[in-house]
């Protein structure tokens, strides 16, 4: 066997072209004769349509048509998309049809689309399309929403209630009853979006000599994509082709089905010509998945000594019009709360809003920012009413490691137990705690005063449930060329898939990495896929990798021993050749095993052997695994300007093993770097009517290379036993739960004024704002 | 608005007879009608800084000018970084950091930082990092590209 590539900082096999200018992203895809898309959408959050008048789009110049819903096939304009996740909590599961027909629910929603021969003058035509609007009131704060005689989202429907229910376990009463200390939390969590740097995109083409239409989409989740077209658009499995190419960042938006996803493709192949379409960053501000607001409203119940006895309080999630996913990023949020800690007696009721403002679908982090926020913002002012410090009365609660497997006393939303696999949350918590000096802050608080700075340090622990199922596949083919190939559906979005399955594969056969070609994201090559989002790639497609690799092997071997007339155990594999321990001359190629069972017309297999070396596994874990971490923030606070410089940030991390811990650091990296946006910039304003107020990076502001900070972490490596590899998802850790961390930091640096942020983001004026109302 | 003009466009050294709307942007320019899809495009409002390209030797953000500004200048794309195939320091740089993730963002990078390394070899740390909070990225929070652009002027350093 040859090196093992397993835990090794492999540089990645993507690089080298994304470097180049030779990536493929949708929009760099080039097709002779390829049209142009641009929609005509909907200025208001919520309106009747009157009617649409097309007649002056249609003749201009360069335009090929528009269509509004009324213009589509019948079949499909009573059509809606899919509810991907439903769920019995849910009393109204609303759905938008691809384009709007009576009525447009909120600023962005669509209603026609302009085919022309650019773009430019698709653009043209689209706003020389008429509608005849009729605002109707719409419903935009979701507190307000649920009010009685609150306009509803829908016309014609009795309130803005999507799903109510309620998470709960242990005698939560008396847990209260019997507290010795309560501390009460109001809390307004907003999340942003995903914001990748790739806007959507989808490109269709149809090919009509073999009667297929190729649909190339930036997203998280082709063969979903694929599932989608068929259900709307009544088309055979065998004539599409979904390719996600190379796609600029996901995020959780992107694993959506959006209504351009079947549109292009349906106009692709009305029109037999390619259409193409490119979302703007405007469109993506209004248009692509958001999480944005949750309101909670909870208190913590402790013993004299800081101990937890309960939690229980309320929720309120908008969710925006429709509700494409469910209530995944609630159901998360609510299931989330208990965390790393011995939590007897829990109670959450949630309800989840209508409003006019798009879906709410997952952003990274699904719906765990909030509930770590709720959580560790208790654990603080627990810590206050008890004079306890931050990290001790976390301590005091953490789920001893001798209690693993923990059976929280919920269900996830997999219907599963959330039960955890593994993991040494005191451990993490301390070396995080070693790692950043945690003990020795006061003295450092004690020199920044004498230097006139103000600092602060803040603490915040998490359990993430990952790899959730129910099955990610890889295929292994060796073909008569020699060459390794490996096909899975784990679509990408930077994640590096492409290097670490490589890595499982290519240490099975003694050769390198770049000797690996790895197929992805192609519903062709892998029959099979769910898509990229909930940290689950790792859990669910790298097994399936790792033992469709040791299949294949295992086959070139039996082939091999039968060619060269010797035992099994006495054949080696080394650099794609097969060959008798010790008599190394006497060697066959991958590619003349892959021959020999590639099958000679008339001619019998070897006996005992099937055709090809190939093997396709779809792994499915029984439930998810579950890493955890603890994030500390050391923060300076410009108290005059309320600038917040972040001086320190470290992660204790536990992904279980890591497969490439150059990938994982750089997943760690960027999950905080989204954490730091949650917590200091990001912000999805509405006014009243709901009208966005956020829709340039100019008002939405992502954090920059100065705003920061190097992320120092420090792995703690508890295997999961509900996989092969013992691996655990890492691609969300990193910001789940960096916004509590850095308010924490920040409401230490300014204790002395008592200053009190229970939402984010927490923006210089608010700074400014709390100081200036202490000192009043 | 719609009225069409031939330019001749210098990329990389390679003239390009293209005919444009006035109101076409470079980047729009340089990917359709040249072909040069390595330059991207992440807001055009000029904030993310994805179609940085040099003019001149100068970081523009190609989402901001009209191709009709750019004739007779030189313009610099991701793809013409690798001289005769081998990457330039800077991007071998990249690979050695793990500075990109998604790569969508980084040719914007490559061409924001080769501007600042042949302006500036001797940059400081602090002031590197200001220069590159030009630009936006989601995916690394930024450490590893700061590394790199750092490692990359090392590396250049010493070959002169």
């Amino acid at each position: 066997m040859g090196a093992s590539f397993f835990g090794a900082r492999v540089v990645r096999l993507e690089d080298a072209a994304l470097l180049t200018g030779r990536g493929r992203f949708t929009d760099d895809i080039r097709i002779p004769g390829t049209l142009h898309a641009a929609f005509v959408r909907s200025p208001f959050a919520h309106a009747r349509i009157g009617g649409i008048d097309a007649a002056a789009a249609r003749a201009m110049p360069g335009v090929i048509g528009v269509w509004t819903l009324a213009d589509l096939p019948e079949e499909l304009r009573g059509k809606s998309l899919l509810l991907l996740l439903p769920n019995p909590a849910i009393s109204q599961p609303l759905m938008p049809t691809v384009l709007a027909g009576d009525e447009a629910r909120y600023v962005g929603e669509a209603v026609a689309v302009v085919v022309a021969e650019t773009r430019p003058l698709a653009e043209d035509a689209a706003a020389a399309v008429i509608v005849d609007w009729d605002p109707l009131p719409a419903a935009s704060d979701a507190r307000d929403a649920l009010k009685p005689g609150a306009p509803v989202a829908h016309s014609g429907t009795e309130n803005n209630i999507a799903a109510r229910f309620v998470n709960a376990y242990g005698d939560i009463d008396a847990a209260f009853v019997r507290a010795a200390h309560v501390v009460r939390e109001d809390i307004l969590h907003h999340r942003g979006g995903g914001h990748a740097m790739e806007g959507r995109a989808v490109l269709a083409h149809h090919d009509a000599e073999e009667s297929r239409t190729m649909v190339w989409s930036a997203t998280q989740a082709p063969h979903q994509v694929k599932r989608n077209l068929i259900g709307l658009l009544g088309w055979d499995e065998n004539e599409i082709d979904v390719i996600a190419p190379d796609v600029g960042g996901g995020f959780g938006p992107k694993a959506m089905f959006y209504i351009e996803e079947a549109i292009i493709p349906l106009l692709a192949r009305t029109l037999r010509r390619p259409v193409k379409w490119t979302e703007d960053r405007r469109e993506h501000f209004l248009c692509a998945s958001q999480e944005r607001d949750q309101y909670w409203n909870v208190e913590a119940a402790f013993d004299a000594e800081g101990r937890l006895l309960g939690v229980r309080g309320t929720m309120i999630h908008d969710n925006g019009a429709y509700i494409p996913w469910g209530i995944v990023s609630p159901l998360i949020s609510s299931t989330t709360v208990p965390g790393p800690y011995v939590l007897p007696a829990y109670r959450l009721e949630t309800t989840v809003a209508l409003t006019n403002k798009v879906q709410v679908t997952p952003v990274r982090g699904a719906g765990r920012p909030q509930a770590v926020f709720a959580m560790e913002r208790l654990m603080d002012a627990g810590a206050r009413a008890l004079g306890l410090d931050a990290a001790e009365i976390r301590r005091r609660n953490l789920i001893p490691a001798d209690l693993m497997p923990y059976d929280v006393g919920l269900i996830f939303r997999d219907g599963k137990p959330v039960t955890y696999d593994s993991g040494d949350y005191p451990r993490c918590q301390a070396e995080a705690e070693a790692l950043a000096g945690y003990a020795g802050f006061e003295a450092r608080r004690e020199a920044a005063r004498a230097e006139g700075r103000v600092i602060g340090i803040g603490i915040a622990n998490y359990v993430e449930g990952t790899g959730l199922g129910p099955f990610e596949g890889a295929t292994v083919r060796i073909g008569p060329s020699g060459k390794i190939m490996v096909a899975s559906g784990a679509a990408p979005q930077g994640q590096g898939h492409r290097t670490t399955m490589a890595q499982l594969c290519a240490e099975k056969f003694g050769v390198g990495v770049a000797d690996i070609e790895v197929v992805l994201a192609d519903t062709t090559a892998i029959a099979h896929g769910v898509g990229t989002f909930a940290s689950r790639i790792a859990c669910n497609a790298m097994p399936s990798v790792h033992l469709a690799s040791i299949d294949v092997r295992d086959k070139a071997v039996r082939v091999a021993a039968h060619m060269l007339e010797a035992a099994e155990e006495d054949i080696e594999l080394e650099g794609g050749k097969a060959f008798v321990r010790g008599v190394p001359e006497m060697a066959l190629t991958l590619g003349q095993i892959a021959h020999a069972v590639a099958g000679t017309p008339g001619y019998a297999l070897p006996p005992g052997l099937d055709p090809g070396l190939e093997s396709t596994h779809y792994f499915s874990p029984a439930a998810a695994a579950y890493c955890n971490g603890t994030h500390i923030a050391e923060v300076e606070v410009d108290v005059e300007t309320g600038h917040v410089t972040i001086l320190r940030y470290v992660t204790g991390h536990d992904a279980g093993r890591l497969i490439n811990p150059l990938i994982v650091d750089g997943q760690v990296q960027g999950g905080v770097a989204h954490g730091v946006g949650n917590a200091l910039f990001e912000a999805l304003h509405f006014d009243a009517e709901a009208n966005p107020l956020t829709t340039t990076f100019a008002d939405y502001i992502i954090p920059g290379a100065c705003d920061v900070p190097w992320a120092e972490t420090v792995h703690i490596e508890s295997p999961s036993p509900l996989n092969p590899l013992g691996v655990k998802g890492a691609g969300e850790g990193g910001t789940i739960p960096a916004a509590a961390a850095i308010v924490s930091a920040i409401e230490d640096a300014l204790k002395e004024y008592g200053a009190r942020f229970p939402y984010v983001p927490v923006t210089p004026s608010d700074i400014v704002g709390a100081i200036a109302a202490a000192e009043a | 608005m719609t009225e069409k003009t031939d330019i001749t466009l210098t990329v990389n050294g390679r003239d390009f007879a293209v005919t444009v709307e006035p109101r076409r942007t470079l980047a729009d320019t340089i990917r359709d009608d040249c072909g040069q899809t390595g330059t991207h495009i992440g807001c055009e409002h000029g904030v993310c800084g994805a179609c940085t390209v040099l003019l001149d030797g100068e970081p523009v953000r190609s989402c901001l000018m009209f191709a009709v500004q750019a004739e007779g200048r030189e313009i610099r794309t991701v793809e013409g970084l690798a001289a005769d195939g081998a990457l330039s320091p800077l991007q071998q740089a990249f690979i050695d950091n793990h500075a990109l993730q998604c790569g969508f963002c980084t040719p914007g990078f490559l061409m924001l930082a080769t501007g600042v390394l042949e302006r500036d070899p001797d940059i400081g740390e602090d002031e590197l990092r200001e220069v590159l909070s030009s630009n936006l990225c989601r995916c690394t929070g930024y450490q590893n590209i700061v590394k790199a652009v750092k490692s990359a002027a090392a590396t250049m350093k010493a070959g002169r």
